[in-house]
């Protein structure tokens, strides 16, 4: 499905995850995050950067990973993203959702 | 002479094993395997003892017996790897040379990993049918429990054999039927996923399990610790669900020995080629099974594919050409869901479970995605497969290492 955000016509997937990185900027994140009831701040986008540098080098992640990560921990990973965090921070980093099996 | 050591005598080590032994030139190479344990456990059979459906007997045997002959087998617990020696070091300080290495070490629980799992009620009202010893600890639980809040949890994943919670979960429905105390229990499933399946079609097919069961559960739970006092587990975002009995799946991970190797990731699994099974940081070590980090399911289904695909991929190493076998991710599970009936499903790292015929398509004569009774045989027919033809690497028939789309419903 296609949706406008932030006055552009982006691809989602059922789920409402980016169907392509290329489409993704600053904007969006900030659009979507508003649709989570979150505010961005600095903080918030040290998490989203790592993440975003994780999923360009093919890192699988996972909630763990981020709280080793030196970025954050788990309890302020969830303070950041209250609601399903991993999830949450990863659709407004416009990466697709982590891979966890069936 | 030149050295295949194989680490692991579980699952995947014992089909590599049986593989490598038919294919490779005994003139030329010889094969140790190394595992420092005297039992093999048909592990999917470890979900039927709670409820007293499988004996403890009958999910055992000597690890040996699977051993083909002309292989060395090495007794002996490995302590490290010394990739840049291309050395194994034993529990008891020697020290084996390989040419080419295949780790096997599996995963395995690790619940102090988790705040307080291992408290005062570890044993008591905490259990876990993930290992032998805590699946024989629950069925003695279970036979006297008067009921109350039955909560089944993941911890977090990856997980050896994801569907096996929630089929922990049906299984107990049915157990508390059958002994007339069903009313007296409430079942709660709790998982750090965002449904009790995670692939979308699926969920859309069987999410009235959960209803006709009327299992509650409890999605996106991250847990940060077992509350012994109160009885009751907390996740990081504040929320908590209160247990009279809680089974739970703990964290799982690598082997130790990745840790003492240097070789793995922050769970010890093995950064590995997700086609090729080749390790990403060195050409002489490949990796299948739970060991690995590939995105699909840890099951015996799959490291049974991954063996067909290595074992072409080695001897293709062996003489020095391109990798060209490359797994698919597949994957192929029997979901039990009580009363007598059991799914199946079969997927990919592209291709969700679907509808649809299986192993023949278009006649089956098992069902996907569907309840049957005839999937539950084939369940139940399985630990016979296991032990007579998966292990020795007996080719099972119609079913192939690469998922075939045939016979599927797909859009």
């Amino acid at each position: 499905m296609d949706k406008i955000i932030s006055g552009k016509n982006i691809g989602l997937t059922d789920e409402g995850f980016l169907k392509d990185f290329a489409q993704w900027d600053k904007d969006i994140a900030d659009a979507l995050a508003a649709e989570n009831q979150i505010v961005l701040t600095p903080r918030h986008w040290e998490v989203l950067t790592y993440i975003q540098n994780e999923f360009k080098n093919d890192v699988p992640l996972s909630i763990r990973k981020i709280g080793k990560s030196g970025i954050v921990d788990i309890k302020e990973f969830y303070q950041l993203f209250p609601v399903a965090p991993l999830k949450t921070a990863t659709k407004i980093a416009g990466i697709p959702k982590p891979v966890s099996c069936i | 002479m030149k050295r295949l050591v194989i680490l692991g005598a579980g699952t995947g080590g014992t089909i590599m094993a049986n593989h490598l032994k038919k294919e490779l030139d005994d003139k030329k190479w010889g094969i140790t395997i190394v595992d420092g344990r005297k039992q093999h456990y048909y592990q999917p059979g470890f979900l039927f003892i709670p409820f007293d459906q499988y004996k403890p007997e009958d999910v055992v045997k000597p690890i040996q017996q699977f051993i083909p002959e002309g292989v060395d087998f090495v007794n002996i617990s490995v302590d490290k790897i010394n990739a840049a020696q291309h050395q194994v070091v034993l529990a008891n300080g020697n020290t084996l040379l390989y040419d080419i290495l295949i780790i096997a070490t599996g995963s395995e629980i690790a619940p102090d990993e988790t705040e307080g799992m291992q408290g005062d009620e570890w044993g008591k009202s905490v259990f876990t049918f993930y290992d032998f010893e805590g699946a024989i600890a629950l069925r003695d639980k279970l036979k006297n429990w008067q009921g109350g809040k039955l909560v089944v949890h993941i911890t977090e994943m990856p997980i050896k054999c994801p569907v096996a919670p929630l089929e922990f979960a049906f299984l107990a429905d049915s157990f508390f039927k059958d002994k007339g105390m069903r009313d007296k229990v409430e079942i709660t499933y709790v998982t750090p996923l965002s449904g009790a399946f995670t692939k979308p079609k699926t969920t859309e097919t069987l999410n009235y399990l959960l209803k006709e069961k009327n299992i509650h559960i409890e999605t996106d739970f991250a847990i940060e610790s077992v509350d012994n006092d109160n009885k009751q587990i907390l996740d990081y975002g504040g929320k908590s669900v209160p247990f009279d009995l809680l089974v739970t799946v703990p964290t799982n991970k690598g082997s130790q020995v990745i840790e003492n190797s240097g070789l793995g990731d922050e769970l010890n699994f093995v950064p590995t080629d997700k086609a090729t099974l080749q390790s990403k940081v060195h050409p002489d070590i490949f990796v299948l099974g739970d060991a690995t980090n590939v995105p699909t399911s840890k099951a015996g289904s799959v490291v049974h594919f991954e063996a067909e695909i290595l074992t072409e991929n080695i001897l293709a190493y062996i003489k020095g050409q391109k990798l060209e076998e490359e797994f698919d991710g597949h994957a192929n599970c029997f979901i039990e869901t009580g009363g007598g009936k059991a799914l199946l499903i079969d997927f990919n790292y592209d291709h969700e479970p679907v509808t649809g015929t299986f192993p023949i398509a278009g006649i089956g004569p098992l069902r996907l995605l569907k309840e049957s009774r005839f999937n539950h045989y084939g369940k139940l027919a399985f630990k016979w497969v296991y032990w007579n033809m998966l292990l020795k690497a007996r080719p099972i028939p119609f079913v192939k290492a690469r998922m075939s789309i045939a016979g599927k419903d797909y859009n």
